[in-house]
């Protein structure tokens, strides 16, 4: 995978270099005036889990809709497998959904909950059994299968739903949020399920969701949309790490990235940016293009990538002094936030490090994993 | 000084003790006991004069039982009093409210709901339009469209049968019934819809399959808001039945009106009570339902 996957093109970068399973092209969709897709297109590959990710009303549940065949784009194509599925109907389009809300039909135990779509279709009787007794086993429901949905509780019922479209036998899994409703433990427990199932399958799996946790342990490749235009598509790491543009880098991380305002002073070769009265060497920041003298720019460094050192180093190059301003104890670490020349930030350390309210300390930066944007459009340098 | 188990009896601790008397509940009783006396004296009085003899009845105590109890104005009343001209009891009346209320009530909900979920789950071209004038229709009165409907019904040929009546019925009982189920299924989580259709589940087989199951409630409301309404209904049985095909409600008016020498009140009673057996029947039987869970395991809650 490479950095430089165009987004909003043609770009085939697929995660095992065959032919797209699913492909959209040109997608829009609108109410009225208000534009809640924008011509996306979208290639994801044989066996490929991608994950849409984006805050609430960003279009990812539309756009999983518009692939389901659940609601119609005002144009553009959906291709599943090579075949225009634009104006098939949902089931006859090879995909299984699972809802947010499970939507188990009440009236049915989980065995008919299982075997409705089956039904539907008017497969043989044992072939039938054959399936749910397979489903069953994957999603271990056989003890359940007699139950109504209302004696399940959430977990067994969302993978009683993953089971109603794993039992279809299809090419294509959509999630739509699909843990959202689930306490904190049971969604840890699903995901890693989820992930299971991927490995085991191999399946396509077009996964929606706004929790960032599961956008980067679940995904081959994440694309993080924002009203309806999708802001980077890439590896996890990648977006972790290389963020495209300012959006993306405040959405993706927690505790989030820090975002400090900045100067070009020097470009160049050996381009220096200026932090309020100090300076930083940028030799080891590789930039998209070069630097200019003069750009107002956001230096976004994530806390990881911030080391607090005692106050007496703060005079050495390319360390800034800074105060104490609070300190939050995670277990594993801590999370201090500081403050440098008026602007706040947050650094990770050692849960054995003792910090008092107003302490001096200084901080160092690792600039090679630390991000540049230029200030006015947001964008990556 | 510790906290020991013998001060608690001051001390807050466990459930707050509820007064029995409060004022407030009080208050609540009072008004829950009158309104009751209120509903259901009439009822007492309507059924002890039923039972009795008329010449209890002309002692005037009103509010005391008669004597020798019998259910010869009963008997009467189904059997024997004259209704306008004919002296056969209210049961031709019955039997006629039955063979209107039947086939309106089910056509009429049957039609509805199907209605009702098409316009809630399959968005089609002017659609909302359609659904604006059910609703205004729903609130036209029906004298307005009295006379264009007997002329209706008379150049169909069907004017002064029961056919009319049960067609009238099933028609003006369309609009609110759609209302009513559409509101319903609006109110069903559609991702049930959209996981019935990505199963492969068409039209028909969701309505049957899916969204019929869970609306047991609504039915209930929607049979229950028929059946009193039809059953109770005067203005079209007497406009559209013609006079020998008339529902119990006009034939007990027709009691009344037409009685000649002594008013026999016991049968009077009896006649009324008879009538409105059927809705409180209904309501009786079909109280449960109400209360039972709509869609209790599909959505999270």
């Amino acid at each position: 995978m490479n950095d430089n996957t165009q987004v909003n093109t043609t770009g085939h970068t697929m995660a095992d270099g065959k032919g797209p399973s699913v492909s959209v092209q040109g997608l829009a969709l609108s109410y009225g005036s208000v534009k809640v897709l924008h011509e996306l297109d979208l290639h994801i590959g044989d066996g490929e889990f991608l994950v849409l990710l984006g805050p609430s009303g960003c279009g990812k549940s539309t756009l999983l809709n518009c692939i389901a065949g659940l609601l119609e784009p005002s144009q553009g194509k959906v291709f599943i497998k090579g075949k225009n599925v634009t104006w098939m109907e949902p089931k006859d389009r090879g995909i299984g959904m699972v809802f947010q809300s499970y939507a188990l039909y009440p009236q049915m135990t989980v065995e008919r909950n299982l075997s409705f779509g089956l039904r539907v279709s008017g497969m043989p009787k044992p072939e039938i059994k054959k399936r749910v007794d397979r489903a069953a086993e994957i999603l271990q429901l056989q003890p359940l299968l007699q139950r109504k949905p209302t004696a399940l509780s959430g977990g067994q019922r969302q993978r009683v739903a993953i089971g109603r479209a794993l039992v279809r036998d299809v090419d294509v899994f959509l999630f739509d949020e699909p843990l959202s409703n689930l306490d904190a433990k049971l969604r840890a427990e699903l995901r890693v399920e989820i992930k299971r199932l991927h490995q085991r399958l191999g399946n396509t799996m077009i996964y929606v969701t706004h929790d960032q946790i599961e956008a980067l342990t679940l995904a081959d490749r994440i694309a993080v949309m924002k009203s309806g235009v999708i802001q980077q598509l890439d590896a996890p790491l990648t977006i972790y790490n290389k963020p495209k543009n300012r959006y993306v880098a405040g959405f993706i991380g927690s505790p989030s990235m820090n975002f400090l305002k900045g100067v070009i002073t020097v470009g160049g070769a050996n381009p220096v940016l200026q932090v309020g009265s100090r300076q930083i060497g940028l030799n080891d920041y590789v930039a998209l293009r070069p630097l200019l003298a003069g750009t107002e720019v956001e230096f976004g460094v994530r806390p990881e990538h911030i080391r607090v050192g005692p106050a007496t180093d703060a005079g050495a190059p390319g360390a800034f002094p800074a105060t104490v301003d609070l300190v939050e104890p995670m277990g594993s670490d801590s999370l201090v936030w500081l403050n440098l020349e008026g602007q706040n930030l947050s650094a990770r350390a050692e849960s054995s490090e003792v910090f008092a309210h107003d302490q001096p300390v200084s901080l160092r930066f690792r600039v090679a994993l630390s991000s540049l944007f230029d200030a006015k459009s947001g964008e990556r340098l | 000084m510790s906290i020991s188990t013998t001060t608690s009896s001051n001390e807050p601790s466990g459930p707050k003790p509820k007064q029995m008397f409060a004022p407030g509940r009080m208050l609540v009783y009072a008004v829950l006991i009158v309104t009751s006396i209120y509903w259901l004296l009439p009822l007492y009085v309507m059924l002890i004069t039923s039972f009795k003899n008329l010449d209890e009845i002309r002692d005037g105590n009103v509010f005391i039982p008669g004597s020798h109890f019998s259910f010869d104005s009963w008997d009467r009343a189904w059997n024997h009093i004259c209704t306008g001209l004919n002296c056969n009891g209210i049961s031709p009346g019955f039997w006629n409210s039955v063979i209107i209320t039947v086939p309106s009530v089910i056509v009429s909900i049957a039609v509805a709901s199907v209605s009702g979920y098409s316009l809630a789950n399959w968005p089609f071209r002017f659609g909302e339009l359609f659904f604006t004038i059910l609703i205004v229709g729903s609130f036209i009165p029906y004298q307005v469209m009295l006379y264009p409907v007997v002329l209706l019904t008379a150049s169909l040929h069907i004017f002064g049968t029961l056919y009319a009546v049960i067609l009238v019925h099933t028609i003006f009982g369309l609009p609110i019934l759609t209302l009513l189920f559409r509101n319903y299924f609006a109110s069903l989580p559609p991702e049930l819809f959209k996981a019935a259709r990505v199963d492969g589940a068409g039209f028909w087989r969701i309505f049957g399959q899916v969204m019929a199951p869970m609306s047991i409630p609504i039915f209930t409301v929607a049979v229950i808001l028929q059946v009193t309404g039809i059953w109770n209904d005067y203005l079209f049985g007497v406009v559209f039945a013609g006079k020998t095909n008339y529902p119990m409600t006009v034939q007990l008016n027709n009691i009344f009106t037409s009685t000649m020498g002594v008013k026999e009140y016991n049968v009077e009673m009896a006649a009324t009570l008879l009538t409105g057996l059927v809705p409180l029947a209904i309501y009786f039987f079909s109280g449960k339902y109400f209360v039972r869970g709509i869609a209790a395991g599909a959505v999270k809650g």
